[in-house]
């Protein structure tokens, strides 16, 4: 091996880590700022580190008059509820957009797509007023609609990859076996189609226990999510008690993507769309 | 009447006919092959009896009862689907009980019958697997096992045996032969390959475009073809036009020669031979002098693309010829199988 070889695989390798370098930084440097926040008690400007230590921020999160543990209920009580609203529209949504010739499927997934797609202030700032005169604002079911309503894209296209990923031919044999359609799609359609619509309820569940900005406009001030606390904590310069949240609202995303990576199979997300 | 009676059945998908005024009566324990080349209608036919396509018109009749209008689980007809269709969230024994847990059977009895079918099939031992495990052959046990544990009025098959090895689809074959004599079930089996409808169907019919083109023992849909095309599927695929009236002295049609003259002969390559001396040649033969074009070695001989100047036609011969020899294709007279020339059902090319 001649020195020019060995040096420009030396200059590749440090290229690339250095690469790897920016993006370890870029994803983990604002997740170590939320630690060093979430155990400092004194950190002054221009001191690099925090000056002193500790863990008392905790006990003040976790104390009733700091509202965590009421808002994380609130937060997962919204979800859980946003995911059953969800499942029920996608579910029969999903297997019709995946079995039966619509003439207008495409169109119909794009409108799913609707309220991804514009901007989404103005769209809230109508909700609440509307919501506001049929008195739902303020409530949990007007948070559950708005976050229904961003969830159902996710829920619908994977729910009709889901379906669409079931061959025909296996409900047709259940059929052919004796079932009863509701039965093919109980003990047939569902139990295979089940990864799939896991895996979009999870994603619905995180799309709402992250959600801020509808939350913000239809549950204030009567329902508190923990992003509304996170937010209340930062803007009033408590930087601790925001890490804090901020690293509670971690724990249920980083536990559902490694129950999702389980359960969604690579044929399912191939259809998602289609 | 038959047991298994269709009579004037259409079917057309969006404006499409595909089963055009079918009439067939299949008799108790017999199996009777649905023959033809893909869009013919086979499959569609089989489908409209389980249930899976409603017909215009028609009916279907099961011993007597009319199952034209009924839905697919009402029917008490088990099929077997090319691709199998084995659940793969249940194991085989969950696969075999399904139809009798739909038919409300106590788990003891359904676990009785499901050794039953294992036994039959020879896979004992496997209730437990799961069906992904199994090889093509062992999953196309179970479709059967699953089909046959519901003790069902018909049996339909759906090539079941195109996805398998070669010499595993002719093993099963037999197989599943001697298994429906002995059961003495009613069966009708879809099919695009000859030599499976010859080997396993008591009757075969041969469809084409829609319609039923001949119905008949194997034998005598192979020897005596009532068309051209069924002539032509059944393997006599060499095709060329005689002359009509020209008595014993058989000659091919010249350019020129009216429609009203021509005779529309077909015969097997392997029914005629190659001639090199004028004594060669029988009486009572088309004699056709041409030129090797193509030769391909096929085991037990060559198979030879003769050109005869007004059609090209092969032929199988022991002897090694090199391509652009000059030849004689001797068809003795019974291997020819005459129509009339205007047979519009003629699509051989």
């Amino acid at each position: 091996m001649t020195a020019a070889v060995r040096a420009r695989r030396w200059s590749q390798r440090l290229a690339l880590a250095v690469l790897l370098g920016f993006l370890a930084f870029a994803v983990f440097g604002p997740i170590a700022n939320l630690f060093l926040w979430a155990f400092a008690e004194k950190w002054y400007f221009p001191n690099r580190f925090p000056q002193e230590w500790g863990h008392s921020f905790w006990g003040r999160v976790f104390s009733p008059r700091g509202g965590a543990v009421a808002s994380l209920g609130t937060s997962v009580w919204i979800a859980v509820l946003t995911v059953v609203l969800s499942l029920a529209v996608a579910i029969p949504a999903g297997y019709a957009l995946a079995r039966l010739k619509l003439r207008w499927r495409g169109l119909i997934l794009l409108a799913f797509l609707l309220p991804q797609a514009v901007p989404n202030l103005p769209v809230y700032v109508n909700i609440a007023r509307v919501f506001y005169e049929i008195g739902l604002n303020g409530t949990v079911l007007g948070v559950v609609l708005v976050h229904a309503s961003h969830g159902l894209v996710l829920a619908v296209w994977i729910a009709s990859a889901a379906f669409a990923a079931v061959d025909a031919s296996l409900e047709e044999a259940a059929r052919n076996m004796g079932a009863s359609p509701w039965t093919c799609f109980r003990t047939v359609t569902l139990p295979l189609a089940g990864p799939g619509l896991i895996a979009s309820a999870i994603f619905v569940f995180l799309e709402s226990v992250d959600e801020f900005t509808g939350t913000y406009f239809v549950g204030v001030p009567d329902v508190t999510t923990l992003p509304l606390l996170m937010f209340n904590a930062s803007m009033g310069g408590n930087y601790q008690i925001a890490s804090i949240t901020a690293l509670l609202l971690l724990v249920p995303s980083i536990a559902f993507m490694l129950v999702v990576e389980r359960f969604l199979k690579a044929n399912v997300l191939a259809g998602v769309g289609r | 009447m038959p047991y298994l009676a269709i009579e004037d059945l259409c079917v057309s998908y969006g404006g499409t006919r595909v089963l055009d005024h079918v009439s067939i009566g299949v008799e108790r324990g017999e199996m009777v092959a649905l023959l033809g080349s893909s869009g013919c209608g086979k499959t569609t036919l089989l489908r409209s009896i389980a249930g899976f396509v409603l017909p215009q018109e028609g009916t279907i009749r099961v011993d007597g009862r009319d199952i034209t209008h009924l839905p697919p689980e009402k029917r008490e007809t088990a099929m077997m689907f090319q691709s199998y269709a084995l659940w793969p969230h249940m194991s085989v024994a969950g696969n075999i009980g399904y139809g009798l847990r739909m038919r409300g059977w106590k788990a003891a009895a359904i676990a009785r019958r499901v050794d039953e079918m294992l036994t039959l099939l020879q896979l004992e031992g496997f209730a437990a697997r799961p069906v992904t495990q199994l090889s093509g052959g062992q999953r196309q046990r179970v479709a059967l096992g699953r089909a046959l544990a519901i003790d069902p009025h018909l049996l339909l098959l759906d090539e079941p045996m195109s996805n398998l090895d070669y010499k595993v689809r002719i093993e099963l074959r037999h197989e599943l032969r001697a298994l429906q004599k002995r059961i003495g079930i009613t069966a009708v089996y879809v099919t695009h390959d000859r030599e499976e409808a010859l080997t396993l169907a008591d009757r075969i019919a041969v469809m084409d475009a829609g319609r039923i083109a001949q119905l008949g023992a194997p034998e005598d849909v192979f020897h005596r073809p009532h068309s051209a095309f069924v002539a032509g599927f059944m393997g006599a695929d060499n095709a060329l036009d005689l002359m009509r009236g020209s008595g014993a002295d058989l000659a091919p049609a010249v350019a020129g020669t009216p429609q009203a003259a021509r005779l529309r002969a077909h015969f097997r390559s392997n029914e005629a031979h190659l001639a090199h001396e004028v004594n060669d040649v029988a009486h009572d033969a088309l004699v056709l002098p041409g030129t090797v074009v193509q030769s391909f070695y096929v085991g037990h001989g060559y198979r030879y693309r003769v050109s005869t100047g007004t059609a090209d036609v092969w032929v199988e011969a022991p002897e090694h010829l090199a391509e652009g020899t000059a030849t004689k294709v001797v068809v003795p007279r019974a291997a020819l199988l005459l129509f009339p020339s205007d047979d519009s059902r003629t699509r051989i090319s």
